[in-house]
Parts: C-alpha cells; structure tokens; sequence
C-alpha cells in the first residue's frame, strides 16, 4: 500500500536578528530539506534616505554620510565623494593630501579585511581570529582617531584634500605598525588557511565563473576570487596609485576559500602601500589641501588675523561651495568591490542628485544564484564570504 | 577628448542610429543619450559587439527633474573590464510609460531596476519581479521624487497599549529648516567685482 505523500517546501526566515546576517538581513530561504532551492534577500531595514538626505545638504555636510555607509572602511567612501567632486570641480589635491589618502585607504581595507575574515571564520566556527584581529583594528581606529578625532565617522578626506594634516609620530607609530602586523596575519592564517573545518565549509561553496561574476556586476575580491585581475587602483588609478608598487591577487575557483584567500593577500599587498605611502608622506612637506580658498576653508589661526579669512570661513559654513553643472560617475576600489558615486550637479551648493553605487548591493542580489542548491549551513558560508554590510546596501 | 572613447562613441551612433540621440564626452566620461523603446537593443550592442564588450552594468538609477514633461532620467553605467572604458547610457521616461527591462541583457539589472521603481516610481516591463526593495514594507509613494517630502508622511511608534507599532502622520515640532543661501550675486562667482577693468578692454565701449 503506498500512501501519496505530498512535500511542500518549508520557507523559513532568517534574519533579520541573526547574528550570522552581518545585520540586518532578513533571507526568505525556500528550503527542500535542508537544501536551499529559492533565496529571496529582503533588504531595506537600515534604509535611512542618505541620497534623499544628501539633496538637501551642501557638499561640505554631505561628506559625512559616506562615512556612514560602510561603517567598516569609512574613508575609502569618502574618497570616492572626494573625487567625484574634485573632478566637477576641476581641481587636484596637493601631493601630500594624495599620500595621506593613499595611507588612509590602505589602513581602511585592512581595517574592512580584518572584519570580513575574522567574523567569516566566526560564522563558520573559528573564534580566535575574531579576537586576534580586532586587537589591531582597534590600533588601525587609534590612527584614524589621531587623524581626524574620529575612530569612525571620519569626515577626513574632503573635495581638494584631507582636512587637516597628520599630527607629529603619527608616520612613525604607523610604521611601527606596519611591522608588527604581518606576524598577525601569519597567525591568523595559520589558524584557518589550511584548517580542515574552515576549508569544509568554504572550498567550493558559492563558486561563480569570471563571466558569471561580470554579468552579476561582482567587484572587488568577489570578481578577483573568480580569476579577473580588476583592480579599479591599476586599471584607473586615482590619487597617484600608479605611482606605488603592489600586486593584486587572483583566485582561481571563485568560491568562498578563494575569496578567503585574496582578501588575507590584499592586507598584506595593503601594508607594502602603506610603507611607500609613509615614505612619500615623509618626503613630501606642503599643503595637505588645495590653495583655493573658496573650495577648501582656511585655518583657525589664519581666521583670527585676516578678515579675508573670515569672510571666506562663513561662506563655505553657511553657503558652501558652488559646483559647476555636469555630472560623473567616480569610482574607487573600495575594499569591498567598486564604489561609486553618480553625482550630478546643477551648479548650485547642493548635489542635484548623489546616487551611491555600493558593492555589497550587487553581492547580495546574486544571493540566489550563488546559494541556490547548497545546504542552510553554506548560506552563512556565503553571506560572509560576500563581505556585506547593510549601511552601503541599504543606504 | 578621449580618442578612445570618441571611437567608441562614434561606432555606436553608426551601428544604431535609429535608437541612438546623442553621444556626448564630458569631463572624459562618455554618454550616451537613446530612445527609451530601444535601451534593450543598444545595451545588447554594448554587451556582445568586439569593439565595446561592455560586459558589466555597475548601476542603473533615475533622476528626477519634476519641471520636464517627461520627468525622469534612467541612467545606466556600464563597464568594460576589456577596454578599461566605461559607457554612460541614458534614456527619458515619464511616470505611466514602462521602459523595457535590461534584466535579460543583464541579471545584475533585477535589483537596480526595482530600486528605480521603488525610489522613482519609473516603471519597468516585463520585469520578473517588480517589488519594493529599500523602503517600508507597505510603503506609498516614491521617496526620491523631487516632489516627496524629506521627512516624508508618516513615522512610526510602538504603541505600548496595542503592544504594535503604529504608523501616524508626521508631526514636527520644529519646522524643518532649510536656508536659502543661493546668493542674488552668485555668490562663487571667481571674478571679483571690479578685476573684468584689470583685463585689456575688448573694444571700445560705448561710454554713456
């Protein structure tokens, strides 16, 4: 006798509390068993209207909000901002703005890599490199903080240089850093890059072809694990990039471990960045923003002693700069993929219109495609290995 | 003018010249204006022809101008990783009329497109899944028109006696302040009152 069964599958919410979500991600999983056969990404909940919000705010106060879009890496936002407005504006910073930028884009991709792999490994089953590394983030933030008074929400990087120029020992204690890091990394990849359970739950899981990666719009380590050497700092090199000596790393699968693996050799390929930019900083004395004073505003002593000065603090507080009428799409190698920034202005002290093109927005949306057909276990796999943060998806 | 990017330019506008506008280079940055029925043709062109190989679509987003009759820009930004070139395509489209889905050109179009309907309001057929993406579920309106509020209509509470949260017109208690600072004289205006007499007089001015 044979009864007909009929087996429905089970859909099942995960998220948007779940740990393993790197915030607030609520995953409509179609599950047949434990194999995902339909994964609907719902996003939004940490929607908060930046692009709306950056409309109504002049240049100088919509820099901020890049800060806080990838909380993890918040300068490499700002200097895709920087950049789109510098080239509306016409104007280059100064060499030695370039350096510190350079410098603080690299500190940003560590501090971001550092993030990723450790809480990836936490997702999977590893503790220890989670406590390991975020001992050096919390240094990394220690010099984001003798920077720009801020271990996170920078405002460092502005339209025509960097706000201010690195206090006295700063180049010194980061190149202190710079040599005590790598035996971190050692450490840290001793821990996973050949751990048995690490590569269980990664080899082979979420793979996507080079071709595959390209048409989901993948950037970043998410491209270059599949095998396409695209780096947006050889390919179009912004802020003197050309200028520095570093490899980029390829993986060869496109799946998780590959990914694992390219971003542990960006960190390292970051620190030898870092080294040549603290030479250049160390070399290169001068202005660390551009000398035209309607765009970048003047110092505080110098405010205090010419009314020319004053005049022209008040303006860029309260009026802002103007931005010639155009537009650009501006990208950088964020340390997640390709950041960019649409911006169109219609020639007056606000953005007409600031569109922010996130990396992490084209991962999540290949969700379905990379997870369809692996187990709920291999989903948490994959949402790390993607490196998504819901500030810059969700906006 | 990018020699690289006007061949381009000018390859596309002769291999399509009954959907391409206007192909134009500013700040190094090619774009490409073309009819809203035909974004489908032009972006398979830029996908799969040898000399373009436009392969990846990094973004796709509206612009609002409420005083056009037909109101919003689709932008779509393209990339090469081949040429190292990157292509701006652009098309106009109003509030009722569908523009044609570029998901099936593109896979990565799916979420970009629901954003622009979610965001805008701009319609796109044939589209698998035109949901809301980053707004409330539930939500109306399409919060970056140039029309839409900042603070929007309504905002949320949880309401401790129908243990729920509960959703209530926008009350401010302080208007929201917005400062006209747009100057009657252009207040960036580079040339200062008074350096055009510094330059070499043009011709002889009719004095009065």
């Amino acid at each position: 006798m044979t009864a007909e069964v009929a087996l429905k599958n089970l859909t099942m919410n995960f998220g948007p509390q779940h740990p393993a979500a790197h915030g607030v991600l609520r995953l409509v999983l179609e599950m047949d068993g434990e194999v995902v056969e339909r994964a609907d990404p719902h996003i939004g909940l940490l929607h908060r209207g930046t692009e709306k919000l950056i409309e109504y705010k002049t240049y100088t106060q919509a820099l901020p909000y890049f800060d806080r879009l990838d909380y993890v890496s918040p300068m490499n936002q700002e200097h895709a901002f920087a950049l789109a407005v510098e080239k509306l504006l016409g104007i280059a910073p100064p060499p030695r703005a370039q350096a510190i930028r350079v410098l603080y884009a690299e500190i940003g991709r560590i501090l971001n890599h550092i993030l990723n792999i450790t809480t990836f490994a936490l997702d999977v089953g590893a503790m220890t490199p989670l406590l390991w590394g975020f001992e050096e983030r919390e240094k990394l933030m220690e010099f984001y903080e003798r920077a720009c008074g801020a271990r996170l929400h920078a405002n460092y990087f502005r339209p025509g240089g960097v706000a201010s120029d690195l206090p006295p020992k700063l180049v010194d204690d980061i190149r202190a850093w710079t040599g005590r890091f790598p035996k971190i990394i050692d450490d840290i990849e001793s821990l996973l890059t050949d751990n048995r359970i690490f590569k269980q739950r990664t080899v082979d899981i979420g793979r996507a072809t080079a071709e595959e990666a390209l048409a989901w719009g993948f950037s970043g380590p998410m491209l270059r694990g599949s095998g396409l050497p695209w780096d947006l700092r050889k390919a179009q090199p912004y802020d003197g990039y050309e200028s520095y000596d570093f490899d980029v790393p390829v993986g060869r699968n496109g799946d998780c471990y590959d990914r694992y693996l390219c971003r542990m050799e960006e960190m390292r390929q970051s620190l030898r960045i870092m080294v040549q930019a603290l030479d250049v900083v160390a070399r290169t004395p001068g202005p660390v923003k551009t000398d035209d004073k309607k765009i970048t505003p003047p110092s505080r002593g110098e405010m205090k002693r010419s009314m020319e000065a004053l005049i022209h603090h008040f303006k860029l507080y309260t009026e802002g700069y103007h931005v010639p009428a155009g537009e650009t799409y501006t990208a950088v190698e964020a340390p997640k993929g390709e950041f960019g920034v649409y911006l169109v202005s219609d020639g007056t002290n606000k953005p007409y219109r600031c569109k922010i093109r996130a990396p992490g927005f084209a991962f999540l949306q290949a969700m379905e495609f990379l997870g369809k057909g692996h187990m709920l276990a291999d989903v948490v796999a994959i949402i790390g290995s993607m490196d998504i943060v819901f500030g810059e998806i969700d906006r | 003018m990018n020699q690289v990017l006007k061949e381009i330019g000018e390859h596309v506008a002769s291999a399509l010249p009954d959907d391409v506008v206007r192909v134009e280079q500013r700040l190094g940055e090619l774009m490409v204006t073309v009819n809203a029925g035909s974004v489908v043709r032009v972006l398979s062109f830029l996908r799969d022809d040898s000399q373009c190989e436009f392969k990846v679509l990094v973004d796709v987003c509206g612009v609002d101008w409420p005083q056009r009759e037909r109101r919003f820009d689709v932008v779509y930004n393209l990339l090469s990783v081949k040429l190292n070139q990157r292509i701006r395509v652009k098309l106009e489209a109003d509030e009722s009329t569908p523009v044609p889905t570029a998901t099936g050109v593109f896979p990565s179009a799916g979420w970009y497109e629901r954003e622009a309907w979610d965001l805008y309001g701009i319609m796109f057929s044939d589209h698998p899944d035109l949901r809301r993406l980053l707004t409330d579920y539930g939500f109306e309106g399409h919060p970056l028109r140039k029309d839409f509020p900042l603070t929007g209509h309504v905002e949320v509470r949880y309401d401790d006696e129908l243990k729920r949260v509960v959703y209530e017109p926008v009350k401010l208690t302080q208007d929201f302040r917005r400062f006209d600072f747009l100057s009657p004289w252009e207040g960036m205006n580079r040339l200062l009152p008074g350096d055009e007499k510094a330059a070499p007089p043009p011709a002889a001015a009719p004095r009065s």
